[in-house]
């Protein structure tokens, strides 16, 4: 890794303080399980890395509330989380992984796509300015909202279930705190010089805020291996039920595209039925019904609709 | 009177044969053991590699300048120069030996090198688009295959293969190197030939007349422990000479180990295997005809002749077809008995394929078919015992048989390999005080060499395995070959015999007369003493026949050959493994329930190491089976996945149950045979033709992926 000047304030105002406002200058460190191989690989070279582990009153866990620099396995030892959340932070099976990785880092974390961490940019472009992806080994890559320039799919896990929870986030910058629906924290980048979030370079995650209200929730995710993996895909549901009958469903893929990827159409084909294999086949229909799948990847769409069918059947119990 | 030697019988054994932990294990584990990664003497510089980003290219200029003027840096030195072509992304252009890690990188980052980008090709599966980088390796044909296929009562055509894999040594590839004064030179080497690296270093060095000329024995290697090699770690390569010549430049000694990233880029490849299969067999079952047409990428590296039809060499119409693709990827190294997984996929699944359309179940077919191999009976009864272990009559079914949307199936390989002795020579010392030790120049790649060598020589001298020592891993010691092709245990165990034989009997010289002997050869070394054979109570302690030693050492050399030495070691093994998987017909996941290997070795001197080789070859086949393949971009050349997030291996979670059954007892009488390879030939082949018992439809290439299973699934018309 390039050498970098190591700040480790005690306050979040401190902290944010010490930011830059332009992307690349700093980073910030919680965790560091993807923060260290960004760095190690140069893929982040940073003239200051501003660490959050001084500051006290980020990690405390409730079922409503999760600070930022709570560790995944807080999170899964926690009691009272909605069942989506708990199940998505066991598929990160790696005992490492989940001591040391925070559920801010794991928001926050930069995508898995390979260009991107061989060093050819997030939209993944060779020296010509050609994009990669879509002629080349995309198998892992996005089969929805994948008209580019964005090719790669969300890393995080935890994502797609807190916004099917309708969660929101905490942020701080230097205009002060913000808060913001866990939905809108993921954008997809239109250029070389953004990112796959909505946060600036200044501003600090700090919590996670998940409504209350009874709803039954799962998370269902592919892997290939119980070893850690990462997810092929990945769906959260959250269901608010009126006896047998769904009265409202908020459906979210993981690892399919740019974002974390809210699917309406699955939602509606949902609403107003009794849950049954059939109904959720036919809301897992609706969720990839509008996926483009490129040269490598069409087998995600069977595993998306998979994954969305599995975890309603599983959100009923 | 010249020694004899042979094995002691079954009755005569105490502890060849038993079950002995590794006694290199403690060390192991709490971290006392030193590998080629952990030496750190004294002033030790770190060196990095600068390397190709180009899958193809010319090097038109080389900047070190701002390297050599970072802080800490220490020295450059050139593998590749102007006008030279990197040929694979990760290819060496030079060394930099720096203070630290750290600033090593640093360094490396600042080198400039200015290409002449050329084109390349990556990926051979698609052999038509090879063009002119295809070579002929093989035309072979016996009989009439035309013929034969044409009088088949049933015949089939499939397409099978085998994507390129990596070794994933635990340990990586490097050395430390420390050149002092002119000519003296240790390398701490992490390698499968402490007695090769000399020779292979003085080599290279000679090519540069600056530096003085280097013999093999002037070059110390030492390697008591390392982490692995499978094949790929015979050579000093182009860091260690690197190492070398910049512990010459600076005086320092200088550690270069490879990162992941490079271990994976640059450090070993399986060949790829694909092809093209025509076999045809009478209704009965008898196999009568083979055809193949194969191609595989060894990198830019030379090719090998395909063994087709893999074991079932007997068969007379046969035709086979090899080429070889020159693609710019890391070259190819010997892996874990090579071309054999393979090949027994591309035989073991094209003839699986036509026992379901003989409506045969594949073990009477391969029972039927077992006179085609050179041990007919050997697989049969192997056969017979794997299908027993797996529960095969309960569980196997028609292809595709299965309902609901989690398939199970079964299938199996039939494996074979050499595994002849190489050459070694032993010597064991005996000291006035007692003390027994076996001094071999060989190297223990984590299997067990070290307890073998202390069982047999225990076992020989009568005492106890705590009471017997062992040195190996240094090229002072006597010579030994290199641990490759399965054929250390029969070396050392074979020379060990020997030399402790010798010592014993020298021994037994000089007590005879105190025992009363009529001769030397009325007594044994057994239970801690020396004893008559014709009446036991007549017996002195080993410590007190040592002391009769006065101030003479005993020291005795054995010889693997030895023509006159009797046969202490043999070649050639047949083994059966069978897999019990578990498919995911709506997302195309494997699952491992369980896996079974039934193998022969002849003598096995430790159990407990044996069924270790065995669990860890099933485990390196498991991961090749359902998840291992270097990916290559086309368009970039760039090597996508050398890291262990995509280049995925297996967890503990995922490897079901192992069931290993050695055939122990029944071939004892043909001495030792090696064991490395045989048993990671056949895990690939099986795993795959369980899945087609379990989804009814071939997955053609290994590994067996999601995408692939369901493309299969879907050609087939779904799940029904």
């Amino acid at each position: 890794m390039q050498a970098f000047e190591y700040a480790s304030p005690s306050s979040v105002k401190e902290a944010v303080g010490l930011l830059s406002s332009s992307w690349g200058e700093t980073d910030v460190l919680a965790g560091g399980t993807d923060l260290l191989s960004l760095l190690k690989e140069r893929l982040h070279t940073p003239k200051r890395v501003v660490s959050l582990r001084n500051v006290s009153g980020l990690n405390g866990v409730s079922a409503t509330q999760i600070g930022a620099t709570a560790t995944i396995d807080a999170l899964t030892k926690s009691k009272g989380m909605p069942a989506a959340l708990v199940q998505a932070a066991e598929g990160i099976t790696s005992p490492q992984m989940r001591v040391m990785g925070t559920v801010g880092g794991e928001l926050l974390q930069r995508p898995r796509c390979w260009y991107f961490r061989n060093g050819y940019g997030l939209l993944a472009k060779d020296s010509s300015g050609k994009a990669l992806v879509p002629g080349g080994e995309n198998q892992y890559h996005a089969i929805l909202g994948n008209k580019g320039p964005a090719y790669f799919v969300s890393a995080s896990s935890l994502a797609p279930a807190l916004i099917a929870l309708d969660a929101t986030v905490t942020v701080v910058g230097p205009d002060g705190e913000e808060e913001i629906s866990a939905e809108k924290l993921f954008r997809t980048p239109a250029g070389d010089n953004e990112r796959e979030n909505a946060l600036k370079p200044n501003q600090i995650l700090i919590a996670i805020k998940i409504p209350g209200g009874a709803v039954k929730s799962a998370t269902y995710e592919v892997r290939q291996r119980q070893l850690m993996d990462w997810p092929l895909v990945g769906a959260s549901v959250a269901l608010k039920m009126n006896g047998g009958t769904v009265e409202s469903a908020r459906i979210v893929l993981g690892h399919v595209a740019p974002t974390p990827w809210r699917s309406s159409e699955a939602e509606r084909a949902l609403t107003g039925k009794s849950i049954s294999e059939e109904t959720a086949m036919a809301a897992a229909k609706a969720a990839v019904a509008g996926a483009t799948p490129l040269s490598r990847n069409k087998h995600k769409v069977q595993l998306a609709s998979v994954a969305v069918k599995r975890a309603i059947l599983r959100a009923a119990g | 009177m010249a020694n004899t030697y042979d094995w002691p019988s079954v009755e005569d054994r105490s502890i060849i044969g038993s079950r002995v932990s590794r006694l290199d294990g403690p060390d192991k584990s709490t971290g006392r053991a030193k590998y080629a990664y952990d030496r750190n003497p004294e002033g030790l510089l770190t060196g990095r590699l600068v390397v190709s980003p180009h899958a193809n290219a010319r090097i038109k200029k080389i900047d070190a300048s701002g390297a050599e003027a970072t802080k800490g840096v220490r020295g450059v030195v050139l593998i590749k120069d102007v006008g030279d072509e990197v040929q694979w992304v990760g290819d060496e252009i030079a060394a930099i030996a720096a203070d630290t890690e750290e600033l090593a990188r640093d360094a490396v980052a600042k080198v400039k090198v200015e290409y002449e980008v050329l084109p390349h090709l990556v990926n051979d599966e698609d052999v038509k688009k090879a063009g002119n980088r295809v070579t002929p390796d093989q035309d072979d044909s016996a009989g009439d295959v035309a013929k034969a296929l044409q009088d088949a009562d049933v015949t089939h055509e499939g397409y099978y293969g085998v994507a390129t894999i990596t070794h994933c040594c635990l340990e990586p590839h490097g050395n430390t190197v420390l050149w002092e004064g002119e000519k003296d030179i240790t390398v701490w080497a992490s390698t499968q030939a402490v007695g090769r690296i000399g020779a292979d270093l003085a080599k290279n060095l000679a090519a540069d007349p600056s530096l003085p000329k280097i013999s093999p024995s002037d070059v110390h290697v030492i390697t008591p422990y390392m982490g692995g090699g499978f094949g790929s770690k015979f050579a000093i390569d182009s860091w260690g000479i690197a190492a070398a010549k910049l512990s010459r430049m600076t005086g320092r000694p200088v550690k270069i180990m490879l990162d992941r990233h490079e271990e994976l880029k640059i450090a070993g490849g399986r060949p790829s295997w694909y092809g093209n299969v025509k076999v045809g067999a009478k209704k009965d079952g008898t196999l009568t005809a083979f055809e193949s047409e194969t191609w595989s990428t060894s990198g830019m590296g030379r090719g090998s002749k395909a063994q087709l039809p893999y074991v079932l060499t007997e068969l007379k119409d046969t035709r086979i077809r090899h080429v070889t693709v020159a693609t710019n990827t890391g070259p190819a190294r010997a892996w874990r008995a090579p071309r054999h997984p393979q090949c027994a996929v591309i035989t073991h699944c094209a003839l699986t394929d036509l026992a379901a359309k003989l409506d045969m179940d594949p073990v009477a077919f391969f029972k039927k078919n077992a006179d085609l191999t050179p041990r007919p009976d050997v697989y049969r009864a192997e056969l017979d015992k794997a299908a027993e272990l797996i529960d095969w009559a309960g569980k196997y079914h028609k292809p595709g048989a299965g309902s609901g949307h989690v398939r199970r199936g079964v299938g199996l390989s039939i494996h074979t390999w050499g595994g002849a002795p190489h050459d070694s020579q032993c010597r064991v010392t005996i000291e006035p005080d007692g003390a027994v030790t076996a001094e071999l120049g060989s190297q223990d790649l984590g299997v067990g060499t070290w307890t073998v060598i202390a069982m047999v020589l225990a076992e020989t001298v009568g005492l106890p395995l705590s009471q017997v020592k062992v040195n190996i891993g240094d090229s002072r010691y006597p010579p030994s070959g290199p641990s490759g092709g399965s054929t250390t245990v029969g070396g050392v165990s074979s020379s060990t015999r020997r030399a402790a034989v010798n010592a014993v009997e020298k021994l037994k010289e000089k007590v005879a007369a105190d025992l009363g002997a009529s001769s030397k050869d009325d007594i044994e070394a057994k239970g801690g003493q020396l004893r008559l054979k014709s009446n036991p109570k007549k017996a002195m302690t080993w410590a007190a026949a040592c002391r009769k030693l006065g101030t003479e050492t005993i020291s005795e050399i054995g010889n693997q050959p030895d023509r006159d030495g009797g046969k202490l070691a043999d070649q050639g093994v047949g083994g059966v493994q069978m897999a019990d998987v578990s498919v995911d017909m709506e997302t195309g996941i494997v699952t491992m329930n369980k896996m079974v290997a039934v193998q022969d070795c002849g003598l096995i001197i430790d159990l407990k190491t044996a069924e270790s080789q065995v669990y860890g070859a099933m485990i390196m086949g498991i991961c090749s089976a359902l998840w291992e393949e270097r990916v290559y971009d086309e368009i970039s050349g760039a090597y996508l996945n050398a890291d262990m997030e995509f280049y995925k291996l297996a967890g503990i979670g995922d490897i079901g149950e192992l069931v290993v059954h050695m055939m122990t007892g029944v071939y004892d009488d043909r001495g030792v045979i090696g064991l490395g390879e045989p048993p990671a030939v056949s895990p690939m082949a099986a795993i795959s033709n369980a899945v087609f018992n379990a989804i009814g439809v071939r997955v053609p290439t290994v590994p067996l992926t999601p995408d692939k299973v369901l493309a299969a699934l879907e050609k087939k018309g779904g799940m029904a």
